[in-house]
């Protein structure tokens, strides 16, 4: 085993971390925090002017390295990224199975870091079973007519394009009749309503009335959408975030050296914990990522490191609340807060990261299912 | 070279030496016969004539010199197999003890992990049977001969352990440097010891999904219930997180980051120095030793707490093996002291 980087990566972490300084501050950060959107436009065009967003777009022959190294880096500067982290997924999609029209338009526009893409996945009714989703396409003689609603559209109300799974065929199996479409955000027939969560960020409800859109909107197979989602969630697997352990013991610390309490062995012998388990997790998702580089598909690994740092992640954000005390409670920006309140921001933020992108019970499914070989319990 | 996680040609092939020769010569029968002293000699013999005692020791004195990576995947083997044999402990002696009764392996070498206290050091591990231990005794690290005693206390992993006295009663006594030097050899063994956890962890994973997937309860395997299934999926990520984290160690050390050579930087995340990433892997590899042998002795149901099923063997040396080291609440203070330096308390 050997666990440099190399020499190319490490150039290329330096001058993402130039990019960084260069383009997060605190205003930036703010304003994320404020209007709910984890994206900041002059950060995403400073990427890809410099061609990393081409370079860490996943997919076969690609560089997966690159790709953790960016988000990595970007999570340890707490940049807005997410916006990013989702044009890469769909990028890698495109790139891959989309047409020479799609790859001209939409995957030239992600890449050049100008237009955003949401996903329009998750449905009212569910969002583990996938499978089970309404939203449904009807082809009529000049393309094809898409209705119903999905849920927690992250980015929509800022996105370009949605990139939508929907019911093309009834009764084609479980996972048959589903069809892919890359569908620009401002087609007649849609709209976004807000949802406001307990974190900072906001996500959408978005509605699909009778939207008309071409064939130029079909990804991959026409009823062949279920392949396009497993390259697609295999994107996202490797996307996961799995970082966060550094900034959040470089803020505890901070706050324990700011309220003198830093010699205290209760606390030092936990944040010697958080720092193994930021290692683990380090660990364990560059092994995801080096699988990948091998060509191998990393399902089970992804699993295993998005199950171990996410928990791991709430797990210390919660203790690290409840040892700041009451300045652990105040808010971002509140005088007096613990951290500055990072400390109550990181409680908050580390909640959905075991839900979003498939949640912890899904992802132990797949290791019991795929790793161990345990029969299917669904 | 850059990152990568799969074993090196050499760690391959050293693995599969071993995995075989542990297959034929340490099946859980040898185990059993070994207790309650925990040692096999006819296991040693075999491990001797195959130059395996002779593999940490230094080149210049007859030894293989083996970097601390390819220890580390046979000292996993050894974990797998739980085998009854001091290697590690005598792999890290005789670094900084290579007399050549030890390197031949015609005697065993042990190192005490606590300081002597009025000149004895107590439980030690393989005290039992060694007959050289190495040590901190009065502010130096000394060799001490003597007649191992073939017997100690009844303990709980069935471990040669037992009290070894520094100064009386002794053959020979060697001064090795001052005792600022037990460190590094102590860092050696948490890694190898962190790796025999993670055989011992593997190991019992795997004792556990072929249980689940041959019991029934239910009219059903019970490797079909979900909380059966959740139960067990948590342990790859921690069993293969403590690996990585021990070979992360070995490879700190087997390139030189040592003494301050290597990286620590808690802003940036980021740890390559040889020391700190020990502890972290000694802890890890602990803690997930512990609950993979827990999960699956539980899983067992009440067979799990006989003695005819092979999990309980798993399950005391999980403890046994790690805890001879102290509370690990004092190693994870010790770590904090490595990545942050001693804070001055503040009144
Ligand atoms: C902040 C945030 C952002 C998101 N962004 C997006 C986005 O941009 N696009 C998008 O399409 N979706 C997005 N999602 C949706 C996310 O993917 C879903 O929340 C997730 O897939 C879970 O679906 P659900 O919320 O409907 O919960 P459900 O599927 O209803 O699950 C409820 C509970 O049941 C458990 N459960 C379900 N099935 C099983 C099973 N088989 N075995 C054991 N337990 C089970 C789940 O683990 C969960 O705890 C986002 C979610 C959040 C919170």
């Amino acid at each position: 085993m050997d666990f440099r980087l190399p020499e190319e990566h490490e150039t290329l972490r330096t001058e993402i971390r130039a990019l960084l300084d260069r383009h997060v501050d605190d205003d930036v950060v703010e304003e994320s925090h404020r209007t709910g959107t984890n994206h900041s436009a002059p950060l995403a065009r400073a990427l890809g002017e410099a061609g990393i967003l081409a370079r860490a777009m996943p997919g076969a022959g690609k560089d997966p390295l690159a790709m953790w190294l960016l988000s990595s880096e970007a999570e340890k500067a707490g940049a807005p990224f997410d916006s990013v982290g989702m044009s890469l997924v769909i990028a890698g999609v495109l790139d891959a199975v989309g047409t020479e029209h799609q790859k001209a338009t939409a995957l030239a526009g992600l890449l050049s870091g100008e237009e955003l893409v949401c996903f329009g996945l998750t449905e009212p009714q569910g969002g583990s079973d996938l499978p089970a989703i309404t939203t449904r396409a009807t082809r009529v003689a000049d393309g094809w007519v898409v209705s119903g609603a999905k849920m927690w559209t992250t980015m929509a109300h800022v996105a370009d394009w949605v990139f939508l799974l929907a019911r093309t065929e009834s009764d084609a199996g479980r996972h048959g009749g589903f069809t892919v479409f890359i569908i620009p955000m401002d087609t007649p027939g849609i709209t976004v309503d807000p949802i406001w969560t307990v974190s900072t960020e906001r996500s959408n409800a978005t509605f699909y009335d009778d939207v008309r859109v071409g064939d130029e909107a079909v990804v991959g197979e026409v009823d062949g959408g279920w392949a396009v989602m497993s390259l697609m969630l295999g994107f996202e697997r490797g996307m996961a975030s799995t970082g966060h352990l550094t900034p959040l013991l470089r803020r505890f610390r901070q706050w324990a050296v700011e309220a003198g309490v830093s010699a205290d062995p209760l606390l030092r012998e936990r944040m010697a914990q958080i720092a193994i388990d930021a290692q683990v997790s380090e660990l364990l998702t560059q092994r995801t990522v080096w699988t990948a580089a091998t060509g191998r598909p990393p399902g089970t690994e992804g699993s295993m490191a998005k199950v171990f740092a996410t928990e791991a992640y709430q797990r210390h954000a919660r203790w690290a609340q409840a040892t700041a005390g009451p300045e652990g409670l105040l808010g971002l920006g509140e005088a007096g807060a613990a951290a500055d309140g990072w400390i109550d921001y990181d409680v908050r933020h580390s909640i959905p990261m075991t839900l979003q992108g498939g949640t912890s019970e899904i992802n132990r499914n797949n290791i019991a299912e795929r790793h161990l070989g345990l029969p299917r319990a669904r | 070279m850059a990152l990568d996680f799969a074993l090196s040609e050499d760690q391959e092939a050293i693995a599969d030496v071993f995995r075989a020769f542990l297959a034929n010569e340490c099946s859980v029968e040898t185990v059993r016969e070994a207790e309650p002293l925990g040692f096999a000699p006819v296991l040693w013999e075999k491990l001797r004539s195959m130059d395996a005692t002779a593999m940490a020791a230094p080149a210049g004195e007859g030894g293989g010199e083996a970097p601390l990576a390819i220890l580390a995947v046979v000292a996993e083997a050894l974990g797998e197999a739980v085998a009854p044999t001091p290697l590690v402990e005598h792999w890290v002696a005789t670094t900084a003890h290579p007399v050549a009764a030890l390197v031949s392996g015609e005697q065993i070498a042990t190192i005490a992990v606590r300081p002597s206290v009025d000149g004895v050091w107590s439980l030690v591990p393989a005290g039992a049977v060694a007959h050289w231990v190495v040590g901190v005794d009065d502010r130096e690290l000394v060799a001490v001969r003597s007649v191992p005693p073939m017997e100690g206390p009844a303990n709980h992993a069935d471990a040669p352990l037992a009290d070894r006295s520094a100064r009386d009663g002794i053959d020979e006594r060697v001064v090795l440097g001052p005792a600022s030097a037990h460190m590094a050899l102590l860092d050696r063994w948490r890694v190898l010891t962190a790796s025999a956890l993670v055989g011992i962890a593997q190991r019992a994973l795997g004792i556990g999904v072929d249980y689940v997937m041959e019991r029934e309860q239910f009219g059903r395997l019970i490797g079909s219930f979900q909380s059966i299934q959740h139960g067990l999926a948590d342990l790859p990520g921690s069993i293969d997180g403590a690996r990585f984290l021990a070979h992360k160690a070995a490879w700190a050390h087997d390139e030189g980051s040592t003494d301050g050579r290597g990286i620590v930087d808690m802003d940036e995340g980021v740890v390559t120095e040889f020391a700190p990433l020990a502890a972290m892997a000694f802890v890890q590899a602990a803690d997930a030793a512990a609950v993979a042998t827990d999960r699956v002795l539980h899983y067992h149901g009440g067979y799990g707490f006989s003695l005819e099923y092979d999990i309980q063997l798993y399950f005391r040396r999980a403890r046994g093996w790690a805890n001879i080291l102290g509370d690990p609440a004092r190693e994870r203070l010790r770590l904090a002291d490595l990545l942050w330096g001693r804070d001055e308390a503040v009144a």
